[in-house]
């Protein structure tokens, strides 16, 4: 070789760099690519799981209700939904489905299109069930499972659905239906399609009630065929049933209280005062809880939502109602343990309170009267000279507000002002106004004139029927109450402290002896008379509450006197004077816990108001 | 001749080589137990009648193959080189005939219960040709004679197995014009291919996309005119000497006429495309560096401006290439690859599948034999073809990047003991197995990333058959067989 040669073969070697060069971009590029692939997104993680594990839900059956007597209310019944797979049904003969499913082309057209929509559907996937149609009864299902085999991509999937053994307590035991994206959003243990506590127990309750979902993973190949359990079933998990409730309700007494309640608006709460479990919750107008169940339920619960009549609301914790005179109670034990007054001390009345101009009206009884004559014939004036030496007593406040603010504490500390914490959703906390709220209304001028009227349970203070009925068993228990529940004992599992442990009010026991005399009173010789019965001794207080229609008719009582059974609070929108509903449907549903049936005399009775209605024809104002 | 088992061959012989190869070949037995592993068939790995049994049978014969091929002289090869040459372009030109359609393939010949794939044998024959001829007295890629050669001995096995319709395979052979560039092929001629792919990515990808803001002419005609004015200057700059002032005022006069073609296109030319108006740019452009070269008597402008010329017409037989002469399929499938079609059911799928499966193998994979994309056979092709989903969806990042490194590690290795010749054949043939190796990790694992077309060739050493394990033992260990003798091969 020359020298020319050489130099030539020295350059054509350099060209491996090139080629060796290359091949190291190559590989690098590939590495890059790799590491975005593999490294950087879970994406395909997902995108691969999805393609293989086909996971079949198990579905837990739902919790039994039964009431406090064990007998059953809730339980359940089989239905069948109708799943589809989207990316499998393509070529599905539709006119076919339709006929077989008795729905129209329409419906089924806008049903895949909401399926399909991401927005109204979150968990939306092309791979995945999704719930087509829901709860078809055993007589449509064993007609479209004849068929099912022409429709691939549709599944049946046997569920379980709500039954009543009865159409009572609607709002008690609320209602099961479909979760909504904003649930499925919040827990991801819902899927689109799964059933959820709407209302009641069945929502304050809903982790006990569903139990666990299980699920079997299964492989699917790319033909969609089944491949047996993924790694042997070791990842499958069996569905754990749900919990059992025990209701604090008495169904007899419920069904008789939404009897009572018949063509009325209103409220009847009982409470077992020393358990502080709710024995009937009756709120009115009601529905039968049956409606709400299968594929009606969404015409349903449309039509009751735009009753004008509210059926769906909850008045005995929803409904805020001035609590009128069965409020003098509290009154009562405020200015005794205050010192403001002793049961011998006693105010004039001349057919009401009458100070500086100011007058509250009184009916016509004997003057002047000391507390329990007062409670017993439900002087108004008796409580307004209370509250104006209550707050003008300079010795133990120095201000106003300071009479206030202790007023406000005792009112709070007997449950009013703040939920009370019952194991049902919604509740309202009711109104007590405290020194601030007046401070801003009138201008840091004021006294105990200026708010005399929440003396008598009007004006600003608003609470709900259950917190009157805990008023009534906190007297009945003589200064204390255990936060009203509905639910007596879920399944294997302690109740919550909240619900066993007692609550003091600032009251010593003493005065709620006065007060109980003083509603005795009332029973025997005021205004509650149709109360009385040889029975047992009962004790109560009457309300007739303003509001800007006719008056609401109200009565707090509890019984027995001693050892008490059960406290009540009795609602009757409208009703007019206490006496006039709230009073003897008070003492019916007592007489129907205590004794555990009504006399004959009642029975008529309990007819007669029953068939009473009130004409709420401006209600829908 | 003397004794062929010359005591040295195991002292000489690249150990480092035939380590990776080795560890190639277990790791491949590993993939395509967990791409062919079936859990409904209750059967052993090494049990025959799997994928698995019988790769543990190729892989067998493969080491047998390789033991004798490193005790045959390797004069053999070299001397009949020729006659191999031959003998397997008439067994490429009668295979059709004795073929039996495999989807659409006429490339597999049955030998008693083994059909083989002469096309992969075919390649070290061809190999050992280009060696031969390269190697002789004299011998020079300046040559015009000699490079059409060159040219001949790769483009007729190419030609002989497009016949066939295994499109893939053949263009394997392309890979050998790596090897010429190394032994003196003009670099601008890689370059010529290299911007031909881009014109024909870029053109076809944006054919039919108008031009924005109301200009007449497609986005891909006017990129594709614009690169080729670009690679021209740029060719000028770097091969002549014309001065930078001339260079910059062709690129003036060359934005200027897109500028007024732009802006007056939709008046003045509203039949007329942008994309002619640039190309009648280009051309002058072109007539003009012939009117230099007549001047300055410099064949150089006349290449440059035939550069410029062949690009125009490559771009343009592309979109009629693509429109006229190419099956549906694969049509489809450049269209996926560019981008234009994302059908996940259609040709994209098995795309869109590998990337699903490597992308969930994560850093360290789910394990032996847990890959689902590929046991559930969402993955097509999920032991041969795509076999690079099953090492990425089971062996994840770690095990995939440790397959490229064996495999760059085997390519630059190869490279090393291709230049240690002192033999030009041995040399030759050497860069011939490191192309084809390139080529294949090149177009297959690009492949499986969705990053080069999909062109149905194995991973060498890793997708399941017989044919193609042969054939690379065969081509790796007559190399290594020359490598090891290289002190010997003196002609």
């Amino acid at each position: 070789m020359n020298r020319q040669e050489k130099q030539e073969a020295l350059r054509l070697e350099r060209r491996k760099y090139i080629i060796g060069g290359a091949a190291v971009v190559i590989v690098l590029v590939f590495l890059i690519r790799l590491a975005f692939l593999q490294l950087m997104s879970d994406d395909y993680k997902a995108r691969a799981d999805s393609n293989a594990f086909l996971q079949q839900i198990k579905f837990p059956a739902r919790g039994a209700i039964t009431d406090r007597k064990g007998r059953l209310l809730v339980y359940n019944q089989p239905a069948y939904d109708i799943m589809v797979v989207m990316n499998e049904q393509l070529g599905v003969d539709t006119l076919d489905l339709c006929h077989s499913l008795n729905i129209t082309r329409d419906w089924y057209e806008r049903r895949m299109d909401e399926l399909r929509d991401r927005r109204k559907n979150p968990g939306f996937s092309n791979h995945t069930q999704q719930l087509f149609m829901s709860q078809l009864s055993v007589e449509e299902f064993s007609r479209f499972q004849e068929k099912l085999f022409r429709f691939p991509g549709f599944y049946i999937q046997k569920r379980s659905i709500r039954q009543y053994t009865s159409p009572i307590a609607a709002h008690i035991l609320g209602d099961v239906g479909e979760v909504g994206p904003s649930d499925i959003e919040n827990n991801p243990y819902y899927r689109s399609g799964d059933y959820i506590g709407k209302l009641g127990v069945e929502r304050a309750y809903e982790d006990v009630l569903r139990g666990e979902k299980g699920v079997e993973i299964l492989l699917r190949d790319a033909r969609g065929r089944l491949k047996g359990h993924y790694q042997g079933g070791k990842f499958d998990r069996q569905p754990v049933p749900g919990k059992s409730l025990t209701l604090s309700i008495d169904s007899a007494l419920q069904a008789l209280g939404e009897r009572l309640m018949s063509g009325k608006l209103g409220s009847i709460v009982a409470i077992e005062p020393k358990t502080g479990e709710v024995l009937c919750m009756v709120s009115a107008p009601s529905y039968d809880p049956r409606t709400l169940v299968g594929r009606q339920r969404g015409a349903q619960h449309m039509a009751l939502q735009r009753n004008p009549l509210k059926p769906l609301l909850n008045r005995s914790i929803l409904g805020q109602y001035p609590p009128g005179s069965t409020f003098k109670t509290s009154q009562a034990l405020t200015f005794l343990q205050e010192g403001i007054i002793t049961p011998q001390t006693a105010f004039p009345c001349y057919h009401g309170f009458r100070y500086r101009g100011l007058k509250v009206g009184c009916h016509a009884h004997s003057s002047p009267t000391p507390l329990v004559p007062a409670i017993g014939t439900s002087c108004n004036a008796y409580f307004c000279w209370g509250l104006y030496y209550m707050f003008a007593n300079r010795q133990k406040f120095p201000s106003v507000q300071a009479g206030m603010t202790r007023w406000k504490d005792h009112m709070v500390r007997m449950g009013f002002g703040y939920k009370l914490g019952i194991d049902l959703p919604g509740e309202k906390r009711g109104m007590i106004p405290n020194a601030d709220y007046y401070d801003k209304a009138y201008r840091k001028s004021w006294n105990g004139l200026t708010v005399i009227s929440i003396s008598i349970g009007q004006g600003e203070v608003t609470t709900t029927p259950l917190q009157i009925a805990n008023l009534g068993a906190t007297i009945a228990n003589r200064g204390y109450y255990i936060t009203p529940h509905v639910v007596k004992e879920v399944q294997d599992t302690p109740l919550d402290s909240l619900y066993t442990t007692k609550k003091y009010t600032m009251v010593d026991r003493k005065h709620y002896e006065t007060v109980v005399a003083g509603m005795r009173k009332a029973v025997i010789d005021g205004t509650c008379r149709s109360a009385n019965t040889p029975l047992y001794e009962v004790c109560g207080k009457t309300g007739t509450a303003q509001n800007r229609g006719h008056d609401h008719s109200v009565f707090m009582g509890f019984a027995p006197r001693e050892n008490p059974q059960i406290a009540i609070a009795v609602y009757v929108e409208n009703g007019g004077w206490g006496a006039t509903f709230g009073v003897p449907i008070g003492a019916l549903m007592m007489e129907q816990y205590i004794m555990g049936c009504l006399s004959e005399h009642s029975q008529a009775k309990a007819e007669q108001i029953a068939n009473k209605a009130i004409n709420y024809g401006d209600y829908a104002r | 001749m003397r004794d062929s088992r010359t005591p040295g061959i195991l002292a000489n012989m690249d150990w480092f080589v035939l380590i990776l190869y080795l560890l190639m070949l277990a790791f491949g037995w590993v993939s395509v137990c967990g791409a062919s592993y079936d859990p409904d068939l209750q059967k052993d790995l090494w049990d025959l009648s799997t994928r698995s049994g019988m790769q543990l049978v190729w892989i067998g014969t493969s080491l047998l193959l390789a033991t004798i091929i490193m005790n045959i002289d390797e004069r053999v090869w070299t001397t009949f080189s020729v006659a191999i040459y031959l003998g397997f372009m008439l067994l490429l030109l009668i295979t059709p005939f004795l073929a039996r359609d495999i989807k659409g393939s006429l490339s597999w010949i049955k030998i008693g219960p083994f059909s083989l794939q002469p096309a992969e044998f075919a390649k070290f024959a061809t190999a050992l040709c280009l060696g031969r001829f390269i190697s002789k007295r004299g011998f020079s890629m300046q040559k015009k004679w000699d490079a059409i050669i060159c040219w001949a001995l790769i483009l007729l096995p190419m030609a002989l197995i497009i016949l066939q319709k295994e499109t893939g395979s053949a263009l394997v052979y392309a890979s050998f014009f790596l090897m010429l560039y190394r032994e003196g092929m003009s670099g601008s001629i890689l370059v010529a291919g290299i911007s031909a792919v881009m014109y024909f990515v870029v053109g076809i990808r944006f054919a039919d996309t108008p031009l924005p803001y109301g200009g007449i002419g497609s986005v891909g005609g006017v990129a594709v005119m614009s690169l080729i004015t670009l690679f021209t200057l740029g060719l000028l700059r770097s091969y002549t000497d014309l001065p930078g002032r001339t260079l910059r005022r062709m690129l003036g006069g060359m934005l200027l006429l897109g500028i007024v073609a732009f802006m007056t296109g939709k008046w003045v030319w509203s039949a007329v495309s942008m994309d002619i108006v640039l190309m009648a740019g280009v051309v002058g452009l072109a007539l003009y560096l012939i009117y230099i070269a007549a001047r300055e008597r410099v064949l150089r402008y006349v290449f440059i401006s035939l550069f410029a010329l062949f690009s125009i017409g490559a771009h343009q037989s592309a979109n009629y290439i693509i429109k006229n002469v190419m099956q549906a399929h694969q049509r489809t499938r450049i269209y996926v690859l560019l981008g234009m079609e994302d059908d996940p059911r259609g040709a994209g799928y098995n795309v869109i599948q590998a990337k699903i499966a490597i992308g969930s193998g994560g850093l360290a994979g789910k394990g032996f034999k847990n890959g689902t994309q590929t046991k559930l056979k969402y993955v097509p092709e999920q032991d041969t073809d795509f076999i690079f989903c099953t090492v990425g969806e089971e062996e994840g990042f770690l095990g995939s990047a440790a397959v490229l490194g064996l495999f760059l590690m085997l390519i630059l290795r190869l490279m090393v003991l291709a230049e240690r010749q002192t033999d030009t054949l041995a040399r030759v043939f050497g860069y011939c197995v490191l192309s084809v190796f390139l080529f294949h990790l090149f177009i297959n694992v690009g492949m499986v990333l969705g990053l080069t077309p999909v062109i149905g060739i194995p991973l060498p050493f890793f997708s399941y058959g017989g044919s193609s394990l042969w054939g690379f033992t065969i081509l790796l260990f007559i190399f290594l067989r020359m490598d090891a003798m290289r002190n010997r091969m003196q002609f």
